[in-house]
C-alpha cells in the first residue's frame, strides 16, 4: 500500500484517500462576466502530463480535508503534499 | 513401496516419511520433499500430459516454475479440483490425487493424437485462417466445434470453491525476490543492517540453486551445512520473515510487489495474497536453462540438463539409465557427469561446437564418456518415451549431414541450450533491459530507483559473484554497515558457449522442432509467419502464439527470437524482446479475489426497518450498496398485482415507506444559508424557518447532479436531504466548495444519514393516523401545511416532522432516531389498520412519483438534462448571482429549443408499456436520428392506463403529437405527447 503523507494527518494507507484532479484552478469570481470561451476552458481544459502534476487530493476516509499534492503520473511518486492555498513547491530535478 | 528410479542414499527427501499419491489411478509412493515431479520419476514416469494442439506426448522438462508441459490436474475433492498445475511445483502430499489432462481415452492411447498427423494443416495462423474461405458458416459448423474439442488444457473445476483467501499489506525496508544464494546474501546483510526483511522464494523450500549443488562450498562449509546455518538464524531473527511457496508475479509502480503464498493450511486457508510496499527491492530471481532446436526435442525423456542434475542431487532420482546429452554451452558437462555419478550410463555427449574446451573433453575421456563434438541430433526415436536419437555432424550454418548420422540409444537426453536470466520482475517495474554480448542475454540495463538484481538474473554466472553481490545490495537496502564479512566461495571459471544466433542457425528447416512445447509452436510456424509478412517480434508471437501460453514461454522465448530474428536477417538485440506481463506465473482467481466472494464480495446496507420487511416477506431491491423493500406481495400475488394496490392504498387511504436510505446532511452555521445559496439553484436567504424547498444541486457544466429538501429547522440550521445513492457525492462535493471556494464561510456539514431513520405516511388518511401520536404540533392544514418542517415529538420520541410528499398526497416523513424507529413504525402500523394502512415499497414509490411527473435521478435527470429540461426551471432563484453551474445555464448551447425536454407519454392503445430505455421516433418507419428515449414507464393501477415519461427534442412544443417507441420484438409502439403531470395536475390533494 502506498503510504501518502496528509499535511494534517502524517503518512496514512492510499486507500483512506480519493483523488481530486489538477490543483490550482480557482473558480473564476464573477461567472456571469466571463465569455463563453473563458468558462468552457474553466469547466473543461486540464492538464495531461507526463511527469510532475499537480493535483487536489482529499483524505476523505481520515480528517476529511482537502489538500494538493505533486505526484509523478509516470511513477506514482509523491515528491510532497501541502495545504490548500499554500504556493505549489517546484518538482525535483 | 518401489520407486525404481530412486537412489539408494542422498538428497533432501525424508526416507522415513513415505507418502501415498496417485496418478491417472495408479498407487505410487514418494517421500517427503519430493515435489509432484521427482515422485513420478521415482516411479519411472515420465509421460504426464498430451500437448495443447497436436496431443503429443509429453513429459517433464525442468524442474521448475518454468514448467511448459508437465501440467496436471490436482483433485482434492469436490470444489477443489484444480487443472494446469505444474507437476514441478506441487509438493507431494499424503493422499494427493493428480491426473493428465488434454487426453481420451487414456494418456497412452490417446485419440487426439491423430492430429499430430493433421499437423501441417494446424500451422500457425490456423486458427486465424478458418475466419477466412467458406466464411463465418463454416467456422461456426466446423471449426469451432473442432477446435472447441481438440484444443485446450485442463478442466475448470465446476463446483464453488470451498477454500477461504486472505489478504495482507505489508511494509518493510527489503524485499528479497528469490532466496537462491544471492537473495539469502542479500537478506542476511540487511538484517545485520537491522532492517526489516521479507525474503521469499516459489520454492517449498529457500536455497535456489543451492539445493541441487550440495558439492559446492560457501564460507568452507559444505553448501547444505552453510545453507542450514543461514536459514536458522534469517528464521530467529524478529525483524524478517522467510515465505516459501511465495511467488513475486507483480511489480508494480513505487516498489509494490505482489505476492501469492500457497498455505494450504489444514484450517482451510489456502493462499494469501500480500501486497508488499518496500523501500528497496533486490530481485534474486535465478536463470533459466533454454532447450534446443531439434526434430522431437519434446518427447518425453528430453530434459534440461540442469533439471536432470537437480533431480539427482535434490531429490535423489535417477531420471534415466542410459542418458545422452546435446550441449552448447560448457554448464551441460557437469549436469551428465553428475548423471554418471549417480550411476546412469552416459552414452553419447553431442557438443553442438567444433572445439569445446580442452579440459571439459579431456574430463569426459577420463569418465569414459564418448563425446561427439560438432554433432547436433537429426531426430529423436520413440512414442512415450525417448528410446534413442540420430547424431550427425553439423555445420555452422545448421545444416546437419544426414550422410554421416549414427543411432544412440538412449532413455534420458539432457539439453544444456544455456541460460536465459530472469528479468521479468525488473521489466514489469519498467526497468530497460539492455543486450550483453558477453552473456548472449537481456540483462538489466540502467538501475532503477530502489531496486538491486543480483545473482544469475543479473548475468553473474557464479556462485562466488552471487554471494558477493547479494550481500553487497543487503549492506545498501540497510544503509548500514553489517557486521559480517560478505560470505565466499570458490571463484568459477567463466563457462563457454555456443551463441543464440548461432544455436538457431537452420532451425527453421528442422521439422517438429518446438520452441514452445505448451502451445504446440515449432520452428516451422515461425519461417510461416516470417514468409507471411511479419516483422516485429510482437507480431511474430501473436500469429503463432508462441510464449501466449500459460508458461509465457519461459524456457523456449529466446530461442524463438533468435530463430525469428535469423529468418529475418537481423540481430536479436536489435529485433528486442516482446513484453513481460504480470503474472509471472499464474495465480489463482481465489487469492485475488480474497475474502471479497459472496457476501462480502460487496458490502449491503440496510435500513433500521429492514427486520420488519424481511418479516413481512418483501421483495428487496439493490439500490447502490442499500438493500430496499421493492413491495410486499401478499398470497397469491405477483408483482404487478401488489404494486397496484400499494399504489391504491396510497391514492385511497394512507401507505407507508421505509425512506430512511435517504441521504441527510446537517447543514449548520450562521452561513448555512449563504452556503446553500452558493451551492444550490434555490433561493435560501429568504426561506423561513420552519418551511422547506425543493431543493436542486447542479455540477457546475449545468446538469442536474441530485435533488432533495432543505428544511430550516433555525436561522443557522438546515436538514438536507439528497438522493439515496447520491449522499456521498453531495457532501463530498459541499465539503470540496466549502473548503476550497469558500472557506470564508462559517458552515459545518454532518452527515446524518444512518442518525435519522425515515418512515413516510402517505395518503388523504395520512393525517388523522398521525396527528394523535404527535406532542406540541397542530397538524391542521392552516399550521402545518405543505412543506412545512418542525421538531415535536410522537409517540413519545424526539422528532423531525416533515410535511412533503412525493407521491402528490398528503403525505408526511417523519424522522426519528434509527434505534427508536422499529417501535413507531410498528405502533403505526397497528393503528392504521382500521384505515387501511399499508406498507408499499420502492416500486410503488416509483409508479407514483411517475404519475406525479416527479423526476427521479439517473432516469429523467441522466446527467445531461438542466433544470429547464426537466420543467423544473421554476426552483431557479433568479435574483441570486451566483450558484453552482448557474454560469453553463447561460450557454447557448443551454438555451436551444430543440435540446431533450421532458414530457409524459401516453400510449395509443391505452394498454401496452412502452420499453424504458426505448428509442422516440418520429414516424413508424422513420430512419434518422432518434428524437428521443423513454426514462420511465409504468402501469398505473390509479389512471388505468400506462404512464410514461420520456425525454424529448423539442417535447414541451410538441403535446398533441405522436412518437413512436422502438420495442426489440414488435413494431414501434405509438405514443401521445403529454405534459407529464398525469395525476392531479392541479396539486389540489397535496394542499388538504
Amino acid at each position: 500500500m502506498l503510504l501518502i503523507r496528509c499535511p494534517w494527518c502524517g503518512e496514512r494507507p492510499e486507500t483512506e484517500f480519493r483523488h481530486c484532479g489538477q490543483a490550482h484552478i480557482v473558480r473564476p469570481a464573477d461567472p456571469a462576466t466571463l465569455p463563453d470561451e473563458a468558462w468552457a476552458a474553466y469547466l473543461y481544459l486540464r492538464e495531461n502530463p507526463r511527469g510532475w502534476h499537480r493535483e487536489r487530493w482529499r483524505h476523505l476516509h481520515g480528517c476529511g480535508r482537502f489538500f494538493n499534492a505533486l505526484r509523478h503520473t509516470l511513477t506514482d511518486r509523491f515528491a510532497a503534499t501541502y495545504g490548500p492555498g499554500e504556493p505549489p513547491p517546484d518538482p525535483p530535478a | 513401496m518401489s520407486q525404481p528410479f530412486r537412489l539408494s542414499q542422498g538428497g533432501r527427501i525424508d526416507r522415513a516419511h513415505p507418502l501415498r499419491f496417485s496418478f491417472d489411478g495408479r498407487r505410487l509412493t514418494g517421500h517427503a520433499g519430493d515435489t509432484l515431479a521427482s515422485a513420478l520419476l521415482a516411479n519411472g514416469i515420465h509421460l504426464v500430459g498430451r500437448s495443447f494442439k497436436f496431443h503429443r506426448p509429453r513429459g517433464i522438462l525442468s524442474a521448475g516454475a518454468e514448467e511448459p508441459n508437465a501440467l496436471v490436474e490436482i483433485d482434492r475433492g469436490p470444489g477443489r479440483r484444480e487443472p494446469n498445475t505444474r507437476a514441478t511445483m506441487v509438493p507431494l502430499a499424503e493422499g494427493l490425487v493428480a491426473r493428465s489432462q488434454n487426453r481420451w481415452p487414456s494418456l497412452r492411447a490417446d485419440l487426439g493424437a491423430l492430429a499430430g498427423l493433421a499437423a501441417p494443416l494446424l500451422l500457425a495462423g490456423f486458427y486465424y485462417k478458418t475466419f477466412l474461405g467458406p466464411g463465418r458458416e463454416a467456422w461456426h459448423r466446423r471449426w469451432e466445434p473442432l477446435i472447441r474439442r481438440m484444443a485446450g488444457l485442463g478442466r475448470a473445476p465446476e463446483a464453488p470453491d470451498p477454500d477461504r483467501y486472505a489478504n495482507r499489506y505489508a511494509h518493510c525496508d527489503l524485499l528479497v525476490v528469490g532466496a537462491g544464494p544471492a537473495g539469502l546474501a542479500a537478506a542476511l546483510a540487511a538484517a545485520d543492517g537491522g532492517a526489516r526483511v521479507i525474503l521469499c522464494d516459489e520454492g517449498q523450500e529457500p536455497g535456489g540453486s543451492l539445493l541441487s549443488a550440495p558439492e559446492a562450498r560457501v564460507d568452507g562449509q559444505p553448501a547444505w551445512a552453510w545453507l542450514a546455518a543461514m536459514l536458522q538464524e534469517l528464521r530467529g531473527n524478529p525483524r524478517v520473515q522467510v515465505l516459501t511457496r511465495t511467488t513475486a508475479f507483480h511489480f508494480g509502480l513505487q516498489n509494490f510487489v505482489a505476492l501469492a503464498q500457497i498455505l494450504d493450511r489444514p484450517d482451510g486457508l489456502r493462499e494469501r495474497l500480500w501486497q508488499v510496499r518496500a523501500r528497496q527491492v533486490v530481485l534474486a530471481a535465478g536463470a533459466i536453462e533454454r532447450p534446443l532446436p531439434f526434430a522431437g526435442n519434446d518427447r518425453p525423456g528430453v530434459m534440461l540438463a540442469s533439471a536432470a542434475r537437480t533431480y539427482v542431487r535434490r531429490w535423489a532420482v535417477l531420471p534415466g539409465r542410459r542418458a545422452a546429452a546435446v550441449v552448447a554451452h560448457d554448464g551441460g558437462y557437469a549436469d551428465a557427469f553428475a548423471l554418471q555419478d549417480a550411476g546412469a550410463a552416459v552414452v553419447g555427449l553431442l557438443d553442438l561446437r567444433p572445439t569445446p574446451p580442452a579440459a571439459l573433453l579431456a574430463e569426459a575421456a577420463r569418465r569414459g564418456i564418448e563425446t561427439l563434438p560438432g554433432q547436433g541430433i537429426l531426430a529423436t526415436r520413440g512414442g512415450t518415451r525417448v528410446t534413442g536419437l540420430r547424431a550427425a555432424p553439423r555445420a555452422a550454418d545448421g545444416m546437419l549431414n544426414t550422410s554421416r548420422s549414427r543411432d544412440i540409444a538412449c532413455d534420458l537426453l539432457l539439453m544444456a541450450g544455456g541460460w536465459t536470466p530472469s528479468v521479468h520482475l525488473f521489466s514489469q517495474a519498467r526497468g530497460r533491459l539492455r543486450w550483453d554480448a558477453i552473456t548472449d542475454a537481456f540483462l538489466p540495463g540502467e538501475p532503477l530507483p530502489g531496486v538491486i538484481c543480483v545473482g544469475a538474473c543479473n548475468g553473474s554466472q557464479d556462485l562466488a559473484a552471487a554471494l558477493a553481490d547479494g550481500f553487497a545490495a543487503g549492506h545498501a537496502a540497510a544503509g548500514r554497515p553489517p557486521p559480517r564479512r560478505a560470505p565466499d566461495a570458490e571463484p568459477g571459471l567463466s563457462p563457454s558457449f555456443l551463441p543464440l544466433a548461432a544455436i538457431a542457425a537452420g532451425a527453421h528447416r528442422l521439422p517438429r522442432a518446438f520452441v514452445d512445447q505448451q502451445n504446440d509452436v515449432a520452428t516451422r510456424d515461425l519461417a510461416l509467419a516470417v514468409q507471411e509478412g511479419f516483422r516485429a517480434a510482437e507480431h511474430v508471437k501473436r500469429y503463432t502464439t508462441s510464449g501466449m501460453a500459460t508458461d509465457q514461454g519461459k524456457t523456449g522465448n529466446m530461442l524463438a527470437l533468435a530463430v525469428t530474428a535469423g529468418l529475418l536477417g537481423r540481430d536479436l538485440a536489435d529485433l528486442g524482446l516482446t513484453t513481460f506481463r504480470p503474472p509471472w506465473t499464474p495465480v489463482s482467481f481465489g487469492t485475488l479475489a480474497g475474502r471479497h466472494r459472496g457476501v462480502l464480495f460487496d458490502p449491503i446496507r440496510t435500513a433500521p426497518l429492514h427486520g420488519w420487511a424481511v418479516a413481512q416477506g418483501a421483495a428487496f431491491e439493490p439500490v447502490g450498496l442499500w438493500r430496499r423493500a421493492r413491495f410486499f406481495p401478499r398470497a397469491g400475488e405477483d408483482m404487478a398485482a401488489a404494486v397496484a394496490r400499494e399504489c391504491l392504498a396510497v391514492r385511497n387511504a394512507v401507505g407507508m415507506l421505509d425512506a430512511s436510505t435517504l441521504g441527510k446532511i446537517e447543514v449548520v452555521g450562521p452561513d448555512a444559508a449563504e452556503f446553500l445559496e452558493r451551492t444550490y439553484i434555490n433561493a435560501f436567504r429568504g426561506l423561513p424557518v420552519g418551511r422547506c424547498r425543493y431543493a436542486l444541486l447542479l455540477r457546475e457544466d449545468g446538469s442536474v447532479l441530485d435533488d432533495g429538501i432543505a428544511g430550516r429547522l433555525a436561522a443557522d440550521r438546515f436538514h438536507l436531504t439528497t438522493t439515496t445513492g447520491g449522499a456521498a457525492r453531495v457532501l463530498h462535493l459541499l465539503e470540496d466548495y466549502l473548503q476550497t471556494e469558500f472557506p470564508d464561510l462559517r458552515v459545518w456539514l454532518t452527515s446524518t444519514t444512518e442518525h435519522w431513520a425515515v418512515i413516510a405516511l402517505q395518503g388523504p388518511k395520512a393525517r388523522d393516523l398521525l396527528a394523535p401520536f404527535v406532542e406540541g404540533l397542530d397538524l391542521s392544514p392552516d399550521a402545518f401545511p405543505h412543506m412545512s418542517v418542525a421538531a415535536c415529538r410522537i409517540a413519545g420520541i424526539p422528532a423531525r416532522l416533515f410535511r412533503v410528499s412525493f407521491t402528490g398526497e398528503l403525505g408526511y416523513e417523519i424522522n426519528l432516531p434509527a434505534g427508536q424507529a422499529p417501535a413507531l413504525w410498528q405502533a403505526l402500523w397497528e393503528a392504521g389498520q382500521a384505515q387501511g394502512i399499508t406498507a408499499y415499497g420502492t416500486e410503488a414509490m416509483h409508479v407514483l412519483r411517475a404519475e406525479k411527473g416527479y423526476i427521479l435521478l439517473g432516469q429523467e435527470a441522466d446527467g445531461t438534462a438542466t433544470p429547464e429540461d426537466l420543467g423544473l426551471g421554476w426552483a431557479i432563484g433568479r435574483r441570486k448571482p451566483d450558484f453552482i453551474g448557474k454560469r453553463s445555464l447561460a450557454r447557448p448551447e443551454m438555451r436551444r429549443s430543440h435540446r431533450l425536454q421532458l414530457v409524459g407519454l401516453r400510449p395509443h392503445d391505452g394498454r401496452t408499456v412502452p420499453d424504458e430505455g426505448a428509442q422516440l421516433l418520429g414516424a413508424a418507419d422513420a430512419t434518422g436520428p432518434a428524437l428521443g428515449y423513454v426514462t420511465s414507464a409504468y402501469a398505473s393501477a390509479t389512471l388505468g392506463h400506462p404512464v410514461a415519461l420520456g425525454l424529448l427534442a423539442g417535447g414541451r412544443g410538441r403535446h398533441g403529437e405522436t412518437v413512436f417507441a422502438t420495442r426489440l420484438d414488435a413494431a414501434p409502439l405509438a405514443l401521445v405527447v403529454v405534459p407529464p403531470v398525469f395525476h392531479d395536475p392541479d396539486g389540489r390533494r397535496l394542499h388538504v
